[in-house]
Order: C-alpha cells, then structure tokens, then sequence
C-alpha cells in the first residue's frame, strides 16, 4: 500500500508542480522515485517533525500543496501541537502522511506502533482522516488528497496488502465502499483490516451467514449513512481495527448509532485498550484480538 | 521632521494604543509588548514591503509574531497602519471580538499567522522563506522570537534546517528583554552563550539596542540586503520599555493596568 502511494504521489506531482513532498528523513524503499525525479518538490528536513509541520504549514501559507511524511507516531504523536495549531487552526492544505498502520512495524514495539492515531487526529476541527484498506483504496485515496482543500491524515499501511477489492471504481472521500452485501451482520473495517474483514464475509457466506461487508476508508467525516443503512437492515455490527477501541472506527460507529435511537447488536474488535506485552507478527498480534478472520467469524455468529 | 523623528513619534502612538487597549480589555502581557514595539513599528513603517489596501499582495514582506503573547504592539501597529480599524483594538480581549490574546490567522487582514505556543513561528517563517526563494520571489519573512521561546527544541529544529538550507531570505529577531514569564532568563535557562549558538547553527548573526530607532532601522536594513543568511538579530531590549514603573520587572508580564497606571503610562508617550 506504502508503494502504491508513494507511485500515485510521483504521477500526480509530475502534472501539478505545487504538490511539495517533505520527509521526516523517512521512506527508504519507497520514495526513491519521487526524490531522484522531483528533487525540487521534494525535501528531507532531517529527523526533526515539529519543525517539519510547522514548515509545512508555512509553504502553503505560501501556496503549496504540502504533504509530509513519517512513520505514523512520528507524524502524528511527535508534532502533535504543530498539526493542532499550525494546521488544523489555520485551515492549511497540508496531507500528513502516516505509514505503518495499526501492527505493520509489530517487531519494533509500541514506539512504532499505530493505535492511538485516529483517535487522536479524529478529535481536530478541520482534519479529515482517510485510512485506505487495499492498495487500489490508496491510489483512489491518494488522487482525492490531491484536490483536497485542507489538513488530510493518510494512513497507510506497509506489509505489502493485497488489492481486496478489485471492483472498486468510485471512491469519495467520506463515502464507504459496501465491498460485499448482506443482511444479516454487518462488519464494518478500516484500514488494513480491510482484508480480513473480506475473508471472514466469505467464510460466513460459505456457512449460510449473509454478512455485508463495509470498507469505512474514511473515518472523518464518517460516513453516518451507511452506518445508519447497516443499522437498519442487519440485525448486528462489529467494527474491525488495527487501533484501541477508544476513539477510532469503533467509536465513530457507536456515536453515529447512539444518537441514532436504533437498536442492533454492536462490537468493537481492535486493541483493549493496552500496549502488547508480548512481541510478534502482524498475524500474531492480529490474533491477540480476536482480529484474524476465524475469531471475527466467531464473534459475528455469536452476536446474531 | 526627519524619518527617525517621524518614527519614533509613530512608536509613541502605537504605545498610547498599545496601553489604553491593554487597560480597556484587561489583559496582561503588557511588558511582553512594551519590549517589541520600536521595532514592529520601524518594520511596518520603513522597513517592510507592505501596503495596507493590498494586505495578500503575493510579493509583500511578512511579519510573523511568533512571540504571540505579545499581540498588542502588532495589533496596535497594523490599525495605525491601516490594515485594519482602530476600533477593533476597543474590542481587544472582550466579548464578541475579532482580536484575541493571541493572533489569529486571517482574522484581520495583517495578520499573518496564528500563533500563542511558543516555537511555532519560526519553523512557519522557514516554510515561507523556502517556497519564496524556490519561486525566485525577492520579498523577506521576519518573525520575531521572544528569548524564552528560544528554551523551544522546535525552535532549534527550525534554526538548525535554516542553517542547512541558507534561506537568506529569513530573519529571526529575538526580543531578548532578559525577563521570561515568571523569571530572568539567567536564572530560569541561560541562553549564553546566544549569538555563538545562532552562529555554530550557521546564522549570520547581527545585534542592536532594540530601543534606538536609528540603529533598529540601519540593523533590519542591513539583514535585509545580507546574502549571508539566515540573518539574526539579537535585539537587546528591556521588557515595559516606555512605561517606567513596568520597565525590567517581571511581574508585568502578567499585571493589569489600574486607571491611575494608565494615566502615567500614557503620559510618559508624549
């Protein structure tokens, strides 16, 4: 997903000379291509993302159309009071560019870990959030950063995802992608949990359980429609996410059906609320919260 | 009347509007202004490249406060240049106001960035300046740094990217009034010695007596033809300047003017 972007960002730049790409001294593997063919849009402002932020916001004060990019707590947690003020209160049109969602840099501990980030970017006046769940969402989702007017965050995961979702042809920020449909439950995932929620739809399917899949790429504005439509017609909803249960796609959702007055069955699956304590693969730790696709299987029919 | 003259009588006005806003609105950071003023009025009325009837021109000079604490010698500037009208300052600090105690980007025009914590300013000054020097655009940034801000690692960040990059089309001034929020900056975090750490970060490093109208101009003129840059000026300055019972004190950082202070205050800018 990471290269996808990153192959969308050079072909978009080459069209459009404003769009200014500054890394936190970040993107080994991935950036290559944009810095040896664009070395004047592009920067590397060292390993130092307050003032990377800053500096951003200053070049589209001055008219550019600025993404920064980093590793997902060092471009989000890090320069956190840049983006709130320098960003977010003025309104600038500037796309943080987050990489490694959720467990993607499960190895390296929870310095690298991303699972407070869209709670936290959630909370922004301003800040659309847009967090991709296969490469083709990422490239969809990378065109209409572009046009975007404003501060974005991308997330954007690194493990090589599979495109899940090969139909897809309109994407909308703010719209979610229903991938499969289904009357019974709804599973509603974000980011690279996308797949998962995809196989665990065609396992159910196979036992007879019709289970809508929705991919909510964007987590603000939430889509409340389609959450609303899920709420209505299938008799319950199980959020997926690479992130705590606080704050992120799980919360989105329940606000949405709390003030909704509707009643239908609803579990959030993500991080409990703590650091893992042990070290492992993105598949283990996905595991350690019921995130792979048998335990979604067994916690949708469990609802019903 | 001769340009300084002129000037100087410009500060007087600004500290009369500066002070009777202050005392209207009830608010502190007066002494943090005080400091700032010589210098943000010879900027706005000789130095900068700036017209209050096109105040987005694309080829002005900027002026960033980063210290935004100390609001009221910018506000009190900008409305006797014209970009906006003095009757806004009446409303500082009230209810329903478009002045806050910090500036607020686009709020009134002149006002060219938000800002209120501290290390904030400069890094958006860099930003400015690199694009404008990518674009060939000959137009300066000035951002203006109080010398607490400089305890800021993100100031530092920003001095240290500045330097690699030579942006000689940015200048830091530094109101170095000696006096931090709640104590002198020796005491709180020495930043001596300042202008070898400016120069060690690759900044072509000037200082001037921040008060001396003369020396402010022939100093800002002097960073703006400077290729050597980033320039920096250390202006050494005292905090309340103008008002003798606030000057050198810490507490008036935070202290309200009572109707008799104003009163001497005021009649000290005549």
């Amino acid at each position: 997903m990471r290269k996808t972007f990153a192959k969308t960002l050079v072909e978009l730049a080459k069209k459009d000379k404003n769009i200014f790409l500054i890394t936190g001294e970040l993107g080994y593997g991935a950036l290559e291509e944009f810095w040896q063919t664009l070395p004047k849009q592009f920067l590397n402002a060292g390993v130092s993302e307050q003032n990377m932020i800053s500096m951003a916001a200053g070049m589209a004060m001055a008219g550019k159309n600025v993404y920064v990019y980093s590793i997902i707590p060092f471009a989000t947690m890090r320069p956190f009071e840049q983006i709130r003020l320098d960003l977010c209160y003025q309104n600038l049109n500037v796309k943080v560019v987050g990489v490694g969602a959720g467990f993607s840099y499960s190895m390296y501990g929870a310095s690298h870990l991303a699972s407070e980030d869209i709670a936290i970017m959630r909370s922004l006046p301003n800040m659309t959030v847009v967090c991709p769940g296969d490469p083709l969402e990422a490239k969809f989702a990378t065109i209409a950063s572009a046009k975007h007017k404003g501060p974005m965050y991308l997330r954007i995961a690194k493990a090589g995802e599979p495109i899940v979702n090969p139909e897809l042809k309109h994407f909308r920020i703010g719209r979610a992608v229903t991938v499969r449909q289904g009357r019974d439950a709804t599973i509603i995932a974000t980011s690279n949990l996308l797949q998962n929620a995809v196989e665990a739809g065609k396992i159910l399917k196979s036992t007879g359980f019709d289970c809508r899949v929705i991919s909510m790429h964007t987590i603000k504005p939430i889509d409340a429609t389609a959450v609303l439509k899920a709420g209505r017609e299938t008799k319950a909803i199980v959020t997926l996410e690479e992130h705590n249960i606080i704050g992120g796609l799980g919360s989105a959702v329940a606000e949405v059906l709390a003030e909704s007055g509707l009643k239908v069955k609803f579990k959030r699956l993500g991080l409990t609320d703590e650091y893992p304590k042990i070290v492992g693969s993105q598949k283990f730790l996905r595991g350690k919260y019921n995130l792979n696709p048998e335990q979604i299987v067994k916690i949708v029919k469990g609802l019903k | 009347m001769n340009k300084i003259s002129f000037l100087k009588n410009k500060a007087k006005a600004v500290r009369r509007l500066l002070l009777t806003s202050a005392f209207k609105g009830k608010s502190g950071h007066i002494g943090s202004a005080l400091s700032t003023v010589d210098i943000i009025t010879a900027l706005y009325f000789k130095v900068l490249n700036v017209n209050p009837k096109k105040p987005k021109s694309p080829d002005r000079d900027i002026f960033i406060l980063s210290k935004g604490h100390g609001c009221l010698g910018l506000y009190s500037t900008l409305a006797l240049k014209g970009f906006f009208s003095v009757k806004h300052l009446d409303k500082y600090f009230t209810d329903n106001s478009l002045l806050a105690g910090h500036p607020v980007y686009g709020s009134l025009p002149g006002i060219e960035a938000s800002t209120g914590s501290l290390g904030h300013g400069l890094g958006m000054g860099l930003g400015m300046a690199y694009t404008f020097l990518g674009k060939k655009q000959k137009n300066h940034i000035f951002v203006m740094l109080s010398d607490g801000e400089c305890d800021e690692g993100s100031t530092w960040e920003t001095i240290m990217l500045a330097g690699h990059l030579k942006t000689n089309n940015l200048i830091a001034i530094v109101d170095y009034n000696k006096i931090q929020s709640i104590g002198r900056v020796k005491d709180v975090l020495d930043l001596e010695p300042f202008a070898d750490k400016w120069r060690a970060f690759n900044w072509n490093v000037l200082e001037m007596d921040g008060h001396n109208m003369s020396e402010i101009v022939k100093t800002l003129n002097r960073a703006k033809l400077s290729k050597k840059g980033p320039n920096v000026i250390i202006a050494h300055t005292v905090k309340g300047k103008g008002a003798d019972f606030m000057e050198d004190t810490v507490d008036w950082h935070y202290l309200n003017l009572t109707p008799e202070l104003l009163g001497r205050a005021l009649a000290q800018q005549q």
